[in-house]
């Protein structure tokens, strides 16, 4: 069982960090506009998911966190308390807090005692920090408070609950047992199990609840407390709640959850402040043993419709396959047709599969885009600026290894763009524009790449202060005269900072290349078109996946190589005339009068039996990070898509090579980096030189 | 191959193989498969023993040719040599070996340990070998089979020495 658990803890995990980055997301629209209910309700749903859950695994901090959560937003929704920037302020404070506590909870370390402990009272002040007590409170046995909680408690009242989950309950990863546990939590329970309908043993299925039972309850928690208990069983089993004390009868109606979050008018005589709902978690015993570490599993959400697309793909698979088995089994030539068009049939399905599985992976960018409204908002706060964020195209789909690298270079140049970018309110009315900055981010298809732009109507990149800053840097040299563009490219390169002084949110000089070197790393470029005085645009395009690459299968000596179609410009036949011996600088060619160095694969890789002569063999001209060279190959094999696989994971890293694709044949091929090569060529025919 | 003492206590496993006349042996937990040898493809830049990388099924793992790593030459490959497949460490590495001879039950006692420094070339043991990957030595039936540790014959450092001491 404790295995079981475990995996569906791991669930509840990565569920609260979807609901906590809905909150978020659903906080900051909270920000800009009256806050409505529906919104509201929304938030309020998005602890009391996380709060439910915290309790059945015994993540008591959380629990107690999220509960003053809701008993703040509570009050914001019945209008007890105004929505206010301060209210929202602690509400994503709170939120962050239960991100570190799910972060630790996750691997299984232990948070500091009194962690959010300041802004538990913060918000529980808030939520009460209303004269007008809610008026429905008209608890008849209203008695001195217990010193432990804040909440009211009431008189021990004894319930009736039949609990009949369907047989299904264990299939939606529901125990009943922890609900039981969870009951006897709340107060005295006698316990009656019914056995009628378990089958025998030679029928009985063991994924299937076939037990039910009676609770007697004696609890002095409120008829919402005890609800909660079953708040994630509601939909799978007969509830039955019947307050025996009072003798009332008829069966409370099932609710929604969403309907039963709000007051409890129902029975009059318990109802109560939901507000100030009994802190059930806080006081009870932790109900699970102690956190232990688990294994980081990371998941993907995907379309039932495309997994649906994925089943019938398969089917075809298996039925051209059988059909081709069935050919095999007396093959005449006859029958050679059929055969090949059979295996064309395979060909077909098995790229439309690959493409499916392919999208699979795809998120949209939605998930980076989300987390920036807040960063902007928080980092607008510390800058004193107005700063309003637009965002375009988060339905954009991307790989998700692309997702994942993509957000600390986009944090990177949202910071920039917020700190260097836009000015201050006082300096933008001077300068005759709106006090209000504006940032835009989108994101967009455009040729088999996701292009992802981040443009600001700030002061642009100051060009004369680059310069002198690149100057001072020795990065570039004083009597040079760069070109306007060429300035602007200079803040990517290392150890740039032109910040006048050095403050927490950008400007440690680690920026820009860094942000470019990670982008390079995915396959992709960023591109700056910067115009002083009305802002500056960043442009990022990247490959729509890291997994599968577009490459030109190329032959060096008996050697195949994978070049990347994206890096390669074009392909030609040099004469002897083109190839150029510079001294010291190795050979160039020359194509259109502009000189382009070459690179000798089969030198660079010391292949054993290339052509060494230019003229007799192939010069493929790339490109990467606006360095080209021309590589000097023995012929052109063919174009493929290959799938990339990790060399490093066995063996070590080779300069030059970026991966390893297994061709037709099962035998390995290198993918090679173009980058490296480009640099990699001045050392080699130096070399090749002296020899 | 049954050996006639019997071996007391506990005993363990070991693969063993051979390069040339010498058997070795690794512990059998540590093998994954034994395979057929199929073609690599060469990474430039890497050491000698390094053969290349091959494609098992979809992953690409590196080939170790023992014999170059014992200093004893290129292994000149057929079809009849043999690749075994090790987990060492995280990673999964292959070392081409001429062929493999036995499963061997040895308990620890069996086990001699290995001289402390390295044998000169040409002495009673006959091989260069680094002591710092040796484990032991066996005596079976008159052979000598020597115990290599995976893990410190795949040690970059270990490499990285045993290359500079070959240059």
């Amino acid at each position: 069982m404790s295995t079981d658990l475990s995996q569906f803890r791991q669930t509840y995990i990565a569920e609260c960090f979807e609901l906590l980055a809905d909150m978020e997301a659903r906080l900051m629209e909270l920000d800009v506009g009256a806050a409505g209910s529906e919104a509201l309700n929304a938030i309020f749903r998005c602890a009391h998911s996380i709060k439910g859950g915290a309790g059945a695994f015994g993540l008591q901090e959380i629990g107690s966190l999220t509960h003053v959560m809701e008993a703040l937003l509570d009050s914001l929704r019945d209008g007890r308390v105004a929505p206010s920037r301060a209210s929202v302020d602690m509400l994503l404070k709170a939120r962050d807090i239960v991100l570190q506590m799910v972060e630790a909870a996750r691997d299984g370390v232990k948070v500091p005692e009194n962690l959010g402990a300041d802004i538990k009272a913060a918000l529980q002040s808030a939520a009460d920090g209303t004269p007008n007590a809610s008026p429905s409170t008209l608890s008849l046995e209203d008695k001195p408070t217990p010193p432990q909680v804040t909440s009211e408690v009431h008189a021990p009242q004894s319930w009736r609950i039949g609990f009949t989950p369907y047989q299904t309950l264990f299939m939606t990863g529901n125990e009943p047992i922890l609900i039981l546990r969870e009951l006897a939590r709340l107060g005295q329970t006698v316990v009656t199990a019914f056995t009628g309908q378990v089958p025998t043993l030679s029928t009985l299925d063991p994924t299937r609840c076939y037990l039910s039972w009676i609770i007697i309850l004696s609890t002095d928690k409120p008829e919402s407390a005890i609800r909660e208990v079953f708040e994630f069983v509601t939909d799978h089993c007969d509830l039955r709640l019947v307050n025996i004390t009072l003798q009332t009868s008829g069966p409370v109606s099932e609710k929604l959850p969403e309907k039963k979050m709000d007051a409890l008018p129902a029975l009059p005589i318990v109802s109560c402040a939901p507000a100030a709902a009994p802190v059930t978690t806080a006081a009870s015993p932790p109900a699970e043993d102690p956190v232990h570490a688990v294994p980081h599993v990371t998941s993907i959400r995907v379309d039932l419709e495309k997994v649906d697309r994925l089943v019938n793909m398969v089917g075809e698979l298996v039925i051209t396959e059988a059909m081709l088995h069935a050919l095999m089994r007396d093959f005449t030539m006859d029958k050679l047709s059929g055969l090949l068009g059979g295996l064309s049939e395979l060909s077909q399905h098995t790229r439309e599969l690959q493409e499916a599985v392919m999208s699979v992976r795809m998120q949209p960018v939605h998930s980076v885009f989300a987390r920036m409204p807040r960063l902007v908002r928080d980092l607008a706060a510390q800058l004193n600026k107005d700063i309003r964020l637009v965002m375009v195209g988060e339905a954009t789909e991307v790989d998700k290894t692309v997702i994942e690298q993509l957000s600390d270079p986009l944090t990177h140049m949202i910071r920039n763009a917020c700190d260097h970018g836009i000015e201050t309110p006082a300096v933008r009315l001077e300068k005759g524009k709106s006090a209000q900055g504006t940032i835009n981010l989108s994101a967009a298809h455009r040729g088999g790449r996701i292009v992802i732009e981040i443009r600001d109507d700030g002061a642009g990149i100051d060009r004369a202060r680059v310069l002198a800053k690149a100057r001072s840097k020795g990065l570039v040299a004083t009597d040079a005269q760069p070109a306007e563009d060429e300035i602007d490219a200079m803040i990517f390169l290392p150890g740039f900072s032109t910040a006048e002084q050095v403050t927490n949110v950008s400007g440690r000089g680690v920026g820009m290349d860094v942000v470019k070197r990670n982008i390079a790393a995915m396959g992709g470029h960023v591109r700056i078109s910067n115009t002083p005085g009305q802002g500056a645009c960043m442009t990022v395009s990247l490959p729509l996946t890291l997994a599968i690459l577009d490459g030109m299968i190329v032959r060096v000596g008996k050697e195949l190589y994978i070049v990347p179609i994206a890096n390669i410009l074009e392909t030609l036949r040099p004469t002897r005339a083109d190839v150029r011996r510079l001294e010291q600088r190795g050979d160039v060619i020359n194509v259109r009068g502009e000189f382009i160095p070459l690179v000798y694969l089969g030198q660079v890789f010391s292949v054993p039996n290339t052509h060494q002569d230019p003229a007799a063999s192939l010069v493929i001209l790339v490109e990467s990070n606006q360095q080209r060279a021309g590589l000097v190959v023995d012929e052109l094999v063919g174009q493929q898509q290959v799938v990339i696989k990790s060399l490093e994971a066995n063996a070590d890293p080779v300069r030059g090579v970026s991966g390893a694709t297994i061709l037709g044949d099962g035998r390995v091929s290198l993918i090679l980096e173009i980058s490296d090569l480009t640099l990699m060529r001045a050392s080699t025919t130096a070399h090749a030189w002296a020899a | 191959m049954a050996d006639p003492q019997q071996p007391l206590g506990e005993t363990r496993q070991f693969l063993s193989f051979s390069v040339g006349k010498e058997e070795y042996a690794v512990d059998i937990m540590t093998i994954r498969e034994i395979r057929g040898w199929t073609e690599t493809t060469r990474l430039p830049g890497s050491p000698p023993y390094m053969r290349g990388v091959m494609n098992l099924r979809g992953l690409i793992i590196p080939i170790f040719d023992l014999r170059t790593r014992l200093q004893q030459g290129t292994t000149e490959v057929t079809p009849r040599h043999v690749v075994v497949i090790l987990a060492v460490a995280a990673r999964t590495v292959g070392l081409l070996v001429d062929a493999v001879s036995d499963i061997l039950d040895i308990s620890d006692e069996q086990i001699r340990p290995a001289p402390a420094e390295p044998r000169e070339p040409g002495d009673s043991l006959g091989s260069s070998t680094d002591a710092a990957f040796i484990d032991g030595l066996l005596s079976l039936q008159g052979r000598m089979v020597v115990l290599l540790n995976v893990e410190r014959l795949f040690d970059v450092r270990q490499i990285d020495k045993a290359v500079s001491q070959a240059a």
